[in-house]
C-alpha cells in the first residue's frame, strides 16, 4: 500500500516536483497546515511578505525577470481579496502565477464563516482558471493542471483554493510525469503559406515597421535573439510597445523607440504612415492605437499572436499569424534566407526614403526637454541612472505614471526580462514588491525600482520585506510631491484644476529608510545627483533614494486620449517654436 | 456645459448586429455555467436566452446554448474567448437564418377562462406540437414548441384567451441531416 499523505504534503510534493524554490506567502488561520509543513521541505524558501498584494507583486517580479512562474500562498477571506490586484495585474500583463490559498473547512463552505469569502468567484474573471479542491484525491492533479494552465499559451495567472479539512485528510501521492502534450488551449499551427504571404508582403513594402510587445518576451530569450536577427536580415525600423522594451537593443539605429499615448514622435509617426505594419506579440491596446478610426490607416497589418481572440479584437488585420513568436519568427528568418538570401541588400533601395523620412521625424528630438542647473529634472536623473548602471546588467521595475513613461522613454535596455512594469492594469504600487521578487529571482544583481512618491506610498510596507532577507533592492523615487500624471492630465486638459493630486503630506523618506532599517539618500540638486547615484549603487543594503525633482515637469510627448498618432503633444522647446510661428501647441 | 478635453477614446462606427446561437460543450463542474456566462456579462456581451443542461453522464459533458446579438466582431470574440476557457470542449456558431439548422424553443402556457376561451387557446396552439398536461373546469396547461419569435407572437395574442402565465426555456439547436458538428 502506498504511503498516504495530507493535503498540505501533497501541496509541497507538487511544488517539488514543478521545482519551485521561492513561494511569497503570508500564512492565516486557513493555511496553517500547509504553514505547518513548511520545515519538512528545504528545498522551498518562504518569503514573508507585509501585505497578500505584495506577495503577488514579488511573485510577478520573479517570474518576469526569470522566466519561471511565481508561487504564492495565501489564507482565506482577506488573503485571498488583497491578492486579487496582483491576480488582475498578472492577467492584464500576461504573467504566470500559481496562487495557492486556504479556505475555510468544506462544511463551513457557505455559511458566512470566519474569513470566508467566495474566493473562485472573485478571481473567476482576473485568472486563466481556478479551482476550489472538494475532494483531497483531486488535489495534486489540479495543482499540476494550474502550472500547465499557467505557463501554456498565453501565460496568466491561476488560484487553487484549498479547504482548510481537505489539507488535513491523506491520501496517495501518484508519480509525477511532465506531460509533452499541451492542454488543447495552445495554439501553434500556423502554416508556410502564411508564412510565405508575409514574406511577400514584405518584399513589396515600400514602408514597412515591425511593432514588438511583450509576447516576444514572454516566448522567452530565444525569440529576442532571433528578432535581432530578424531585423538585421530586412533592415526594417522597429519600435516597441512598453511591455516590450528589452526584446531589441534601445541604442540600436533601427530601433524607434517606444510607440503609444507617450512613445517617440519618429515611432508614432511611422506606425501612422507605413503601408505594411507586422505586430508581433502585441495587442493594439488603446494606449497604443489612439483613435481606432484613424489608426494606422494605409497599412497592410498582420499580426502574430498566441492568442486567437487578441487577434482582430481591436484593430481589424489582413494576416493573422497564429502561434509562438518564437517559431513563427525562425520560419521567416528561414523562409527569407531561402527564397530572397540578399532582402536587405536587395531591399535596402526600396525602403530608403522610409528611412530617409523617420530620419527628418527623429530630428524633432521628441524625447528634448529643457534642463536646468538648479532643479533635477525628473528625465534628466533617469539619464543619469541609465549611464551611470548600464555597465552592469540592471533590473528595472517601476510604479505607474510619469516616472514609469520617463523610464521607458529614457532607459534603454538591451536584454529581455530586464524591464518589469505594470502596463495593463497599471497598479501603483507594483515596483517595490516586483523589485523584492526580482532580486530574489537574482540575488547578484543589481536591482533599482524607478519611482513616484505617490505610488511608491502603496506598497511601502515590503522594504520591512527586503530588509528582512538583505535585498539589496534600490527605491528610485522621483519625488515631485504630486500624483503627476492626474496632475499633468489637469493642467493639459482639465483646465488647470489640480483636484486632490497634490500629497500635502509626505513621510521624510531618508528617515522612513531609516525606520525601516535601510539606507536613506537624498539628493536635491543636478550637481551632487551623480555622486549620491553611485553612492545608492555602492551601497549593499536596501536603498531609498528620495529624488527631488522639478514639481511641475510634464511628460512629453503625448497623444491625447482620443487623438490619432499624428496628432501628438510636443514638450515645450517644440512649443514655443510652434508660438512663434502661430500654429500652437497641437501638431497636425 | 463646454466639451471636456478630456476625450477618452471614443466609440468607433456602429456596425450591423447580427443574432447568432452559441452552442458550447462543456465540462459538467462547478462553476462552469458563472464562467460562461461570466465571459459574457465581464465584457459586455448580450444574452437574450440561454439553455444547458448535461447530455452525456458519462463523458460528464453539457449542452450549453445561448442566443446572443453583436457585430460580427464581437461575435468572433466570444467564440474565440470561449474557446480559452479552460472547460470548454468545442464551440459552435449559427446564425439564426441559417437553414441547415434547427433551432426550438419549449413553452408552457397556463390559461384560466370558460370552456370557450380555452377552446380557442388550444386551437391556436394547435400548429406548434400542442400537449394539454393539465386541465381543471377553470384551467389548463399546455405545452408547445416552436421558434423563439413564434412564442414571443403566441403569447401576446393569447392574452385574449386568458393566458396568465408563460414559462419557456430558451432556444437549443441541432444541424440537419446526418452530420454532426466536430
Amino acid at each position: 500500500m502506498p504511503k498516504l499523505l495530507s493535503g498540505a504534503e501533497i501541496v509541497f510534493k507538487c511544488l517539488e516536483d514543478q521545482n519551485v524554490e521561492y513561494i511569497f506567502g503570508y500564512p492565516g488561520g486557513a493555511v496553517l497546515p500547509i504553514y505547518d509543513e513548511l520545515k519538512n521541505h528545504s528545498s522551498i524558501k518562504h518569503i514573508l511578505v507585509r501585505h497578500e498584494q505584495g506577495a503577488g507583486h514579488a511573485a510577478e517580479g520573479y517570474a518576469r525577470s526569470s522566466g519561471k512562474p511565481g508561487v504564492v500562498l495565501v489564507t482565506s477571506g482577506p488573503g485571498a481579496t488583497n491578492v486579487v490586484t496582483a491576480l488582475t495585474d498578472a492577467y492584464m500583463d500576461s504573467v504566470p502565477l500559481v496562487c495557492i490559498s486556504g479556505q475555510v473547512p468544506t462544511h463551513l463552505i457557505g455559511t458566512d464563516a470566519f474569513q470566508e469569502c467566495d474566493t473562485t468567484g472573485i478571481t473567476r474573471p482576473c485568472t486563466k482558471h481556478n479551482w476550489l479542491v472538494k475532494d483531497i484525491r483531486d488535489l495534486s492533479k489540479i495543482i499540476h493542471k494550474a502550472f500547465e494552465v499557467a505557463t501554456t499559451g498565453r501565460p496568466g495567472p491561476v488560484l487553487v483554493d484549498i479547504p482548510k479539512d481537505i489539507q488535513f485528510q491523506k491520501t496517495d501521492y501518484p508519480k509525477f510525469k511532465k506531460k509533452n502534450k499541451l492542454n488543447g488551449k495552445v495554439h501553434n499551427h500556423f502554416s508556410q503559406k502564411e508564412i510565405d504571404e508575409l514574406v511577400k508582403l514584405m518584399s513589396k513594402s515600400k514602408k514597412p515597421i515591425f511593432y514588438t510587445g511583450g509576447g516576444v518576451i514572454n516566448s522567452g530569450p530565444k525569440a529576442s535573439e532571433l528578432l535581432r536577427e530578424l531585423v538585421a536580415v530586412t533592415g526594417f525600423p522597429i519600435t516597441s510597445t512598453l511591455q516590450g522594451l528589452g526584446c531589441f537593443p534601445g541604442d540600436d539605429n533601427n530601433f524607434l523607440g517606444m510607440l503609444g499615448m507617450h512613445g517617440t514622435y519618429e515611432a508614432n509617426n511611422a506606425m501612422h504612415d507605413c503601408d505594411l505594419m507586422i505586430n508581433i506579440g502585441a495587442r493594439f491596446d488603446d494606449r497604443i492605437t489612439g483613435k481606432i478610426d484613424e489608426f494606422s490607416p494605409k497599412s497592410k497589418k498582420v499580426h502574430i499572436d498566441i492568442d486567437p481572440s487578441s487577434i482582430n479584437k481591436n484593430v481589424k488585420v489582413d494576416l493573422p499569424i497564429v502561434g509562438d513568436v518564437q517559431s513563427v519568427i525562425s520560419s521567416i528568418i528561414k523562409t527569407i534566407k531561402k527564397t530572397k538570401p540578399n532582402f536587405v541588400k536587395s531591399n535596402k533601395q526600396q525602403i530608403s526614403k522610409w528611412w530617409e523620412q523617420i530620419g527628418k521625424w527623429r530630428e524633432k528630438k521628441s524625447l528634448d526637454y529643457i534642463n536646468s542647473n538648479e532643479t533635477i529634472k525628473p528625465q534628466y536623473a533617469v539619464q543619469r541612472l541609465y549611464e551611470l548602471t548600464k555597465n552592469k546588467d540592471t533590473f528595472i521595475t517601476t510604479e505607474v505614471g510619469q516616472h514609469q513613461m520617463w523610464a521607458a522613454q529614457h532607459y534603454k535596455f538591451d536584454k529581455p526580462n530586464r524591464w518589469m512594469t505594470s502596463g495593463g492594469l497599471g497598479t501603483m504600487g507594483y515596483g517595490l514588491p516586483a523589485a523584492v521578487g526580482v532580486q530574489i529571482a537574482h540575488p547578484k544583481k543589481l536591482v533599482v525600482d524607478i519611482a513616484g512618491e505617490a505610488s511608491v506610498l502603496m506598497t511601502i510596507q515590503e522594504m520591512s520585506t527586503a530588509v528582512q532577507y538583505n535585498l539589496p533592492i534600490k527605491i528610485f523615487i522621483l519625488n515631485n510631491e504630486y500624483m503627476g500624471m492626474v496632475r499633468q492630465w489637469q493642467e493639459l486638459l482639465h483646465e488647470k484644476n489640480y483636484s486632490e493630486s497634490y500629497t500635502a503630506a509626505l513621510p521624510d523618506f531618508v528617515k522612513l529608510a531609516e525606520a525601516y532599517g535601510c539606507v536613506g539618500i537624498r539628493a536635491k540638486t543636478p550637481d551632487e545627483l551623480d555622486d549620491k547615484i553611485i553612492e545608492m549603487i555602492n551601497t549593499d543594503r536596501p536603498v531609498i533614494f528620495d529624488c527631488l525633482v522639478d514639481k511641475q515637469e510634464n511628460c512629453f510627448p503625448m497623444i491625447p486620449s482620443g487623438k490619432p498618432h499624428n496628432q501628438m503633444l510636443l514638450g515645450p522647446k517644440d512649443q514655443e517654436q510652434n508660438k512663434i510661428t502661430g500654429k500652437g501647441k497641437t501638431l497636425v | 456645459m463646454t466639451k471636456s478635453k478630456s476625450a477618452y477614446s471614443v466609440a468607433g462606427k456602429k456596425e450591423k448586429l447580427d443574432t447568432h446561437i452559441i452552442v458550447v460543450w462543456v465540462d459538467n463542474e462547478a462553476g462552469v455555467l458563472a464562467r460562461v456566462v461570466g465571459l459574457f456579462s465581464g465584457r459586455g456581451y448580450n444574452i437574450e436566452s440561454l439553455a444547458v443542461a448535461e447530455i452525456d453522464s458519462k463523458l460528464n459533458i453539457s449542452r450549453i446554448t445561448i442566443v446572443t446579438t453583436g457585430t460580427p466582431q464581437v461575435i468572433d470574440q466570444i467564440k474565440l474567448q470561449l474557446k480559452k476557457l479552460v472547460p470548454v470542449h468545442k464551440v459552435a456558431d449559427f446564425k439564426r437564418e441559417d437553414k441547415q439548422v434547427i433551432f426550438k424553443e419549449m413553452a408552457l402556457f397556463k390559461f384560466v377562462g370558460n370552456n370557450n376561451k380555452r377552446g380557442k387557446a388550444l386551437n391556436a396552439c394547435k400548429k406548434y406540437n400542442a400537449v394539454i398536461l393539465d386541465k381543471t373546469n377553470k384551467s389548463c396547461v399546455i405545452q408547445i414548441t416552436a421558434l423563439r419569435r413564434e412564442i414571443d407572437k403566441m403569447s401576446k395574442n393569447l392574452k385574449k384567451f386568458g393566458l396568465i402565465s408563460v414559462s419557456r426555456t430558451g432556444a437549443v439547436a441541432m444541424t440537419r441531416g446526418a452530420e454532426t458538428f466536430k
